[in-house]
């Protein structure tokens, strides 16, 4: 059986300190991945290198074989440019740009010549905040500014800008950390909808998140992954001792 | 416990006295300096003039009207010995005055306008007003020697004050009457003109380039100091730089406003450079990772995101850098800035000065006329400066709004 992503042996060093030891990691292209673990875990970082954002951290190393559909992301042939398109990316805090909502979605597809023309363009921003579950609210007032929207419209903002260049991965570090119950219900609904039309790689603090979204969960401790599978097991019959103090509560 | 609560109310309040007895101190200097510069320099745009009646019928002059209409007028009037006439006229006319000595040297050029303006007074007798000399212009406006304050009274009200139109259009010259800000000033605009040229485009590519792409290393390092420090660097030894490399290497030609633009560029380049640099700083690392994560190229990144969100601050930083260029004079009098031009510069490698130099020399001069002249480029200086300081707030605000 063929995975989106396969990562093996990954390992990552700020300057001298190992950051990630030893991570083998499937992704499937229908389900809702989550990572889960302590903070410092290295759960991020390890998000992190799938889009290699960690390129820009000057003293960050990877070693180790991470591949998206067979290609290895981190060979001379693979253009960063191109793969950030393919694998994009929310973050923790929504960060819009300084724009209008419609220029934060049209950027992406803009800067990729995904559109040949204005109409074009428009069913794009359309499209991509209806899948963001945004279009109702804000399509009579496409040209305010992306940051005066809540906290929680921002972020799905942020996730219609990232599904508007097409991706077939999206990455989510901690989407919800900085939201309300209220919108965090809403993006983890979202999560759902999106399901199977992308692969999904979610990371989160939050345990019952992690429950309620995702098929598969990938436990990290100290920068090592410490039981991968599907969430079910992971919650209700994890095989390390680890797993099972972390989630019922013993640390973290 | 309630004395250590009164002393601490009693504290607040020496503090606040503080405040705002330093706030109304440097007021008051700020006022002192406004006002005394108004009321000196305020008289140096003016001038006084006299009714001078000349009689063109009884005149010699070997011109007609009708020559004066064709294309070589102005050829005509040069050679028609209008000077002559005027100073025959004012001979006439104030007999215990002077005669001609109490006309400006350049009084006949008025008469030359007016002449020019309307060739049909040549058959007419007719009074023009002409500017005095500048001692009857001191006594006129109550700053004059015994002597000339005699001539003033005796005149009565032949003599009229009115806006002087040649101090805006005019040169330096060596009569305080005739002087003019507009060669200083044009001087000025084409240096700045060439400062901006260079400074601007280089600092701020200088400071994206070190916060955007340059690793940190010990040589990104040295070069931080290094722009620190020629931020702090005394002008003078800018212009003895200037002096080195523009004239004596790259034989570029004294005094001219290229030169003085180049060698301000080199001092205002660090000023951009830093203020380019924490403006970019400024710019929060979400919005570079957000370009980064659809797929941006770090150019892209840097020109779409991170340079519109810091040019308000690059911009602030570049006018701040370019007022205070402005205001150099001891960099341009190396390289020559400090001649004395007669006429406006008409390009960039043309001999010309700058006002803050100008004001300089004129505050050399001896002639009492040249006190209120300096005023008057003082004041013409400082509108410039808030002018530009002017613009830097509005497209500051213009820009901000955006975010």
């Amino acid at each position: 059986m063929s995975h989106k992503i396969n990562a093996h042996n990954v390992n990552v060093f700020y300057g001298e300190k190992q950051a990630i030891r030893n991570v083998s990691i499937d992704v499937d292209q229908e389900d809702v991945t989550a990572f889960i673990g302590p903070s410092g875990c290295g759960k991020s970082t390890f998000l992190r290198t799938l889009n290699r954002m960690n390129d820009t951290v000057a003293s960050a190393r990877v070693e180790g074989d991470i591949r998206l559909d067979g290609e290895d992301i981190y060979s001379k042939d693979m253009d960063v440019v191109q793969l950030r398109a393919r694998v994009g990316m929310v973050f923790q805090k929504p960060n819009p740009f300084p724009k209008s909502i419609y220029e934060n979605v049209a950027y992406g597809p803009r800067i990729h010549g995904l559109a040949s023309g204005k109409a074009e363009l428009d069913t794009i921003v359309e499209q991509s905040l209806t899948r963001a579950g945004l279009w109702s609210e804000v399509k009579d007032r496409l040209s305010d500014s992306g940051t005066a929207l809540s906290g929680g419209q921002q972020q799905r903002l942020c996730i219609a800008r990232a599904i508007a260049v097409d991706p077939e991965v999206i990455l989510m570090d901690e989407p919800c950390s900085a939201l309300d119950p209220i919108a965090t219900a809403r993006i983890e609904e979202l999560i759902h909808d999106l399901r199977g039309r992308y692969a999904i790689v979610i990371v989160t603090h939050n345990m019952q998140q992690a429950a309620r979204v995702s098929q598969k969960t990938a436990f990290f401790h100290l920068g090592e992954l410490v039981e991968y599978g599907d969430t079910n097991d992971i919650f209700t019959n994890p095989r390390e001792q680890r797993t099972t103090d972390y989630i019922t509560g013993r640390y973290g | 416990m309630r004395r250590r609560i009164a002393r601490r109310y009693a504290a607040e309040r020496r503090f606040r006295w503080l405040g705002l007895g330093a706030i109304v101190l440097s007021a008051a200097f700020l006022f002192f300096l406004i006002i005394t510069m108004v009321m000196q320099g305020a008289a140096g745009f003016l001038e006084t003039r006299v009714q001078l009646p000349i009689d063109f019928r009884a005149a010699e002059l070997n011109v007609t009207p009708e020559q004066l209409r064709g294309d070589r007028g102005d050829l005509a009037l040069a050679g028609a010995g209008l000077e002559g006439v005027v100073d025959a006229a004012a001979g006439a006319a104030f007999p215990t005055a002077g005669g001609a000595e109490l006309l400006s040297d350049g009084a006949w050029l008025r008469v030359r306008n007016a002449v020019k303006a309307n060739p049909a007074l040549l058959r007419q007798q007719v009074v023009i007003d002409v500017p005095v000399n500048s001692d009857v212009d001191m006594a006129f406006k109550r700053a004059g020697t015994p002597a000339a304050e005699r001539i003033v009274s005796a005149m009565g009200d032949r003599l009229s004050s009115g806006l002087n139109h040649d101090f805006f259009g005019g040169a330096d010259s060596s009569d305080p009457t005739r002087v003019g800000i507009w060669g200083a000033l044009k001087g000025s605009l084409l240096t700045m003109l060439v400062t901006l040229l260079i400074a601007f485009p280089v600092g701020v590519l200088s400071a994206l380039y070190l916060e955007e792409y340059a690793p940190r290393n010990r040589w990104t390092d040295l070069i931080e100091v290094s722009i620190n420090n020629l931020a702090a660097v005394p002008s003078i030894i800018f212009g003895l730089l200037g002096l080195a490399v523009f004239l004596n290497t790259f034989g570029l030609p004294r005094s001219a406003p290229i030169v003085g633009g180049l060698t301000l560029a080199l001092m205002t380049m660090p000023v951009i450079v830093i203020a380019g640099r924490n403006a970019i700083k400024a710019v929060p690392p979400s919005i570079r990772d957000a370009a980064l994560g659809v797929g941006a190229s770090p150019v892209q990144v840097v020109f779409h995101h991170v340079l519109p969100l810091a040019l308000p601050g690059i911009l602030t930083g570049t006018i701040i850098g370019m007022a205070r260029a402005l205001g150099e004079t001891a960099p341009l009098l190396m390289i020559g800035m400090r001649a004395f031009i007669a006429a406006p510069p008409e390009g960039l490698t043309d001999p010309a000065t700058v006002l803050p130099v100008q004001i300089f020399l004129w505050s050399d001069e001896v002639a009492r006329g040249f006190v209120e002249k300096t005023s008057a480029a003082i004041i013409v200086l400082l509108v410039f400066l808030l002018a530009m300081n002017g613009l830097a707030i509005y497209l500051r605000n213009r820009f901000e709004t955006r975010w």
